[in-house]
């Protein structure tokens, strides 16, 4: 009975093969057209429609394939895009844009005031569900339509005409510009929304305003792009083609580079760093990004939240030097302060420790470690919890050896999946100590400020201080950029004098860029549009 | 007859529903949601993006209502793909997932059961023993240690061969995928065709044959390899489980945009709609598959019908 | 029937269980006593002593990994682990199979028709994806990797112990048992299960290899066992991102992993040749 009933098993699993070797055709042909860049993306964008997007990947596609009404120049400095320029009124609330006459949709329509009114309320409508609307929470009325007390056409936004949009905030927001180049601002085309529903941002339905449209999608594996004819600043592009290649492991990614498969990675595996900076120098590019690595302590707690000399001794203890150079060894920049240095019109504070050298550093913490009651005899005992990476793993290897050799500290390294580390730390229940990175929104020290403040729902740690909060909201007030900054300042002196984070390191952004591509600039956002580059053909 | 196809079909069912139940079961039990990340949002949004995916709702609500969409063969939306349907994405990666594993069952089984008749043809000599090191050696290397060390060589070093998947043309790409996906099963299955043909060989009616004066290959060819055969075609169905286990490793080496990724992936970003997708698929596929070999087999062998 | 005496007689006399047994045996001992021996430690991380090669200096005979980490301590820890886990997971699936697949055999007819129906099902479903379900829903531990991977090995168990079982069922002496009214839990326990011994072990010896291979499986997808635990599979992981720049990363667990293997292969064909006549004959 079992044999014969085995062999037919394997008859009608022939049978499958046979269906499934006759039956797949190969739909993907190489492109040889020369001038195709080839970019790593390490996933795949959730979503191509601007108003459910959240991730850098989607971000980097967008950015292709849309416009906003501002843009980036390759070495990361606020340029006109689909406006050609704007008036800002003097209490700073009323942004009235003229947006470009040629300015046009690849299906050759024009891009009018009225498209960027209905993607702005279709951004906030509860409806749309977007994961951005948050962005743009200061334009007037925005908050309250999200939390559906209002109807999405009472958002301040008007097309006066064609050309003209005018935008009312509800308080005055420097970094406003810069959040119109979030690929959530772009605007969607409402005619193809209305004629495809869900799908219209399928290949073929997909209504581009930016210098590249979409070609095809292959989930898990490729996106193609190619010139948009009808963008205005179409003669400005060089390359045709763009490929997103979809390479979830950043080994394979190296390894197709290192082929001749791509021209530019998404990333650069930490454990080929060292000989690539070697073998490579010319093609890596590493630039110092808007994220901070940060160890977070459970304020609500007593052990933490009582304990400023505990939390401080901890925060002193970590070598940094050692962090950067050894574990993370991808040029990362220490971290003394929670802003990282580059965001515009800003000078960080520093932690008051950041002078001393390790040593004295060291000395210093075991002297809070102390008064803090621990001893050899009564060492501090607590978890201290990061998601499962390699990386993160090293680094809390490293830290805990840190706080045991340093303080005697008995720490327990607890390891868990990303969304179940979310969600304890949202509980503050268990958590003691957790690993955490907050990367910036905009270019503005107000995308890092916020988050810590009292009813942020990003603050895990669960800090609360009455005098950083006024400043905060000082600061939100202020109108004039130099009284501000001075807000935001001080606002970072108070947080850091109660430690309730061990900022570790600030990001850097790293890809690998083949000598062929010209054009490439380093910058903060690490933004890259393909548009800015060329290719040299060989 | 009717009455068996009826009997097994209604059989069928009931597996199929506690499969369902047990991987719904599982992938809500796992703490955080889809939509979690450390950019945590505003309680509105959070709440309108709940409520849009319905996951406010009781789990049992939840439930009956992907079920109802089940039974209409509606998987749902993908929460990770937020522009696609489970279905779409498994309707796109199933035939190139498919496409590979065929090839790999084909060259495992030429390769594995010539290089297994030839070992048992020459048993104890040289040949033999290094068909069987090798095989051994097939087995006790892991694929993701072999993929890479592959990819480095002919495609990093030497450069004969595309090192990945997307944009590279043609044949040239499957062979890397297809050789590391097969080189497991090789060896079992030589492993497998030695032993049943040294088996064979040793029987009457080839003693029968070869006394007639027939040659080697002619025996092997139209006596022996029948009945040696068994044993490899029973291995069938575990070699398609090893080679599905196989293939998300080899999909996520060389970026395949197959099941084996896809599942991979919906896991990890608890995307609950895909993951149970995939799940459901494969066990309908299986248990269809069970079904009508049942069926066919009561139609061989009528015997069967009255059990 | 063998007596056990005889079956270690005849496994004594079988050159490629002695060596491929002797080999085990001599890697276990090791990767016990080696870590207490050697003056490192698997968790003492050295940052100025990172990926350094194998040296004699310090007895770091493996060398280092990029935590600076003792390779050879870590090793063996990855020997004993993934050793661990096998063995475990191999009784887990042992004691399910053998009980499910006794009974089916045993009782036999309707019940056994339903029982190994089952077991057909549960074959058709993709285990490898509950098990990836099972490790990504709950914390993993130990525990559960047993578990899983017993889960998965359980079935061929009882469709073989059932095969044997079906057989011993038509002996005399379970006959002459049955007749004497001893009960059901009885024979099986008492007559049917010893009888088993032999197809059980080689199958084990079978199974182990099979366990690890999941298990490194698992840590290929980073959801193995946890650092600063470690097991050969994950090690193993480890190196081969480390291939080109460390080689003796990837090469010593790998080396380890294909030799364990390797011996639990050979050792399960020498003994199934030992346990089953026709191929000894």
């Amino acid at each position: 009975m079992n044999i014969s009933r085995n062999v037919l098993i394997a008859l009608a699993t022939f049978a499958i093969v046979a269906i499934a070797l006759y039956s797949y055709e190969d739909v993907e042909d190489s492109a040889a057209a020369n001038s195709t860049l080839n970019r790593g993306l390490s996933t795949d964008p959730e979503s191509l429609d601007p108003h459910k997007m959240r991730s850098v990947q989607a971000g980097e596609v967008l950015r292709d394939i849309g416009e906003g009404l501002a843009g980036y120049t390759a070495t990361g400095e606020l340029i006109p895009a689909a406006a050609d320029g704007w008036t800002i009124s003097d209490d700073g609330l009323t942004y009235t844009f003229n947006i470009r006459s040629d300015a046009r949709w690849s299906n050759a329509d024009a891009v009018t005031a009225s498209h960027f009114v209905f993607s702005l309320r279709r951004l906030v409508d509860p409806a749309t569900a977007a994961f951005n609307a948050h962005l743009i929470a200061d334009i007037e009325n925005a908050s309250a339509i999200s939390s559906g007390e209002m109807e999405p056409s009472a958002l301040a936004v008007e097309a006066k005409d064609d050309q003209t949009l005018i935008i009312r905030l509800s308080r005055p927001t420097p970094y406003f510009l810069a959040l119109l180049t979030y690929p959530s601002t772009f605007p969607v085309n409402p005619d193809s929304l209305a004629e495809h529903g869900d799908s219209f941002t399928r290949p073929g339905n997909l209504l581009s305003n930016g210098a590249y449209k979409l070609d095809s999608w292959q989930p898990g594996s490729m996106l193609r792009l190619s010139r948009n004819e009808e963008y205005w600043n179409n003669a400005a592009t060089a390359i045709d083609a763009v490929n997103y290649h979809v390479l979830t492991q950043p080994m394979t990614e190296l390894n197709r580079y290192r082929a001749g498969e791509l021209h530019i990675t998404a990333i650069v595996p930490p454990e080929s760093f060292k000989r690539i900076r070697e073998d490579r120098p010319d093609e890596l590019h590493v630039a110092s990004y808007l994220g901070v690595y940060y160890y977070g302590y459970n304020l609500s707690k007593p052990m933490f939240g009582d304990s400023l000399q505990l939390r401080q001794a901890l925060s002193m203890a970590i070598d940094r030097d050692v962090l950067v150079e050894k574990i993370t060894g991808r040029g990362e920049a220490p971290a003394y302060s929670w802003v990282p240095a580059g965001v515009d019109n800003y000078e960080p504070r520093r932690f008051n420790y950041a002078d001393l050298n390790q040593d004295e550093r060291n000395a210093g913490a075991r002297r809070l470690y102390r008064e803090a009651g621990y001893s050899a005899a009564n060492p501090a005992q607590f978890e201290l919890r990061y998601n499962t990476s390699d990386t993160q793993q090293r680094i809390a290897l490293a830290v805990q050896s840190m706080w045991r050799e340093v303080l005697g500290a008995e720490v327990t390294l607890v390891n868990e999946e990303f969304q179940v580390l979310l969600s304890n730390m949202r509980e503050a229940e268990v958590t003691q100590v957790f690993r955490s990175s907050w990367i910036g929104d905009y270019n503005d020290a107000h995308t890092f400020l916020s988050i810590l403040q009292g009813g942020n729902p990003a603050n895990m740690p669960r800090y609360a201080s009455d005098e950083y909060d006024e400043l905060m909201l000082a600061a939100a007030e202020q109108t004039d950029p130099k009284l501000r900054r001075v807000y935001l300042e001080e606002a970072e002196r108070v947080l850091l004098a109660d430690h309730p984070v061990i900022p570790l390191y600030f990001y850097v952004s790293k890809h690998l860029v083949s000598l062929q591509v010209s054009g490439w600039g380093d910058n903060v956002l690490d933004y890259h549009y393909s548009q800015h580059l060329s290719l040299a053909t060989d | 007859m009717l009455r068996y196809t009826v009997l097994r079909v209604l059989g069928a069912i009931p597996t199929l529903l506690l499969v369902i139940v047990l991987a719904f079961l599982m992938v809500h039990a796992a703490p955080g949601g889809p939509f979690d990340d450390e950019r945590v949002l505003p309680p509105e949004i959070e709440a309108n993006i709940a409520k849009k995916y319905h996951l406010d709702e009781p789990l049992h609500r939840q439930f009956l209502r992907y079920l109802g969409g089940v039974v209409q063969g509606d998987l749902g939306p993908s929460y990770s793909y937020r522009d696609h349907t489970v279905s779409e994405l498994i309707g796109g990666a199933l035939p190139l997932s498919l496409h590979l594993g065929a090839l790999a069952m084909l060259l495992s089984l030429i390769v594995g059961v010539t290089a297994g008749t030839a070992a048992a043809l020459r048993k104890n000599t040289v040949l033999d023993r290094t068909v069987m090191a090798l095989a051994m050696t097939g087995i006790s290397i892991p694929v993701f240690v072999v993929a890479p060390v592959l990819v480095l060589v002919l495609a990093v070093y030497l450069q004969w061969l595309p090192a990945g998947w997307s944009g590279n043309a043609g044949g040239a790409r499957y062979l890397l995928p297809v050789v590391s996906l097969a080189l497991p099963q090789i060896a079992y299955i030589a492993r497998l065709t030695r032993a049943s043909m040294i088996d064979v060989l040793a029987s009457d009616f080839i003693r029968t044959a070869r006394a007639q004066g027939l040659g080697t290959i002619a025996i092997v060819r139209y006596h022996a390899l029948k009945p040696a055969m068994l044993p490899v075609l029973s291995y069938m169905g575990p070699a398609v489980a090893a080679i599905l286990t196989g293939s998300v490793v080899v999909e996520e080496i060389f970026g395949i945009p197959g099941l084996g990724q896809l599942f991979v992936r919906g896991a990890l970003n608890r995307d609950y709609t895909l993951v149970l997708g995939i799940v459901i698929f494969y066990a309908t596929l299986i248990i269809l598959l069970n079904l009508l070999v049942d069926i066919l087999y009561a139609v061989i062998d009528p015997r069967v019908r009255q059990r | 029937m063998m007596s056990l005496g005889s079956t270690w007689q005849r496994l004594r006399q079988n050159r490629t269980v002695m060596i491929c047994g002797g080999l085990l045996f001599g890697v276990v001992v090791v990767a016990c006593i080696g870590p207490l021996v050697s003056p490192n430690d698997y968790l003492q991380t050295d940052f100025d002593n990172l990926l350094s090669p194998p040296t004699v200096t310090d007895m770091q005979v493996f060398g280092t990994d990029d935590l600076g980490r003792d390779l050879f301590v870590r090793s063996m820890l990855g020997v004993r682990v993934t050793i661990v886990i096998a063995v475990v997971a191999s009784a887990v699936s042992l004691v399910i199979g053998v009980i499910y697949g006794a009974v089916a055999g045993f009782v036999g007819g309707r019940v056994d028709a339903v029982m190994m129906r089952f077991v057909d099902t549960l074959y058709a479903l993709p285990f490898i994806f509950f098990v990836i379900l099972l490790m990504v829903a709950f914390e993993r531990n130990f525990l559960l990797i047993f578990v899983a991977i017993g889960a998965i090995n359980w079935l061929d168990m009882a469709r073989i112990v059932r095969g044997q079982t079906l057989s011993l069922r038509e002996r005399e002496f379970v006959a002459a048992a049955r007749v004497t009214g001893v009960s059901a839990p009885r024979i099986i326990f008492r007559h049917i299960a010893p009888n088993l011994m032999g197809v059980v072990i080689v199958y084990v010896t079978l199974t182990i290899p099979q366990a690890i291979l999941v298990e490194s499986f698992l840590s290929f997808l980073g959801l193995g066992i946890q650092e600063p635990q470690t097991s050969l599979g994950a090690l193993v992981n480890a190196g081969v991102n480390q291939m080109e720049g460390a080689p003796w990363m990837l090469l010593i667990p790998a080396a380890l992993l294909a030799s364990i293997l390797f011996c639990c292969n050979f050792l399960g064909d020498a003994m199934r040749d030992v346990f089953d006549a026709r191929h000894t004959a």
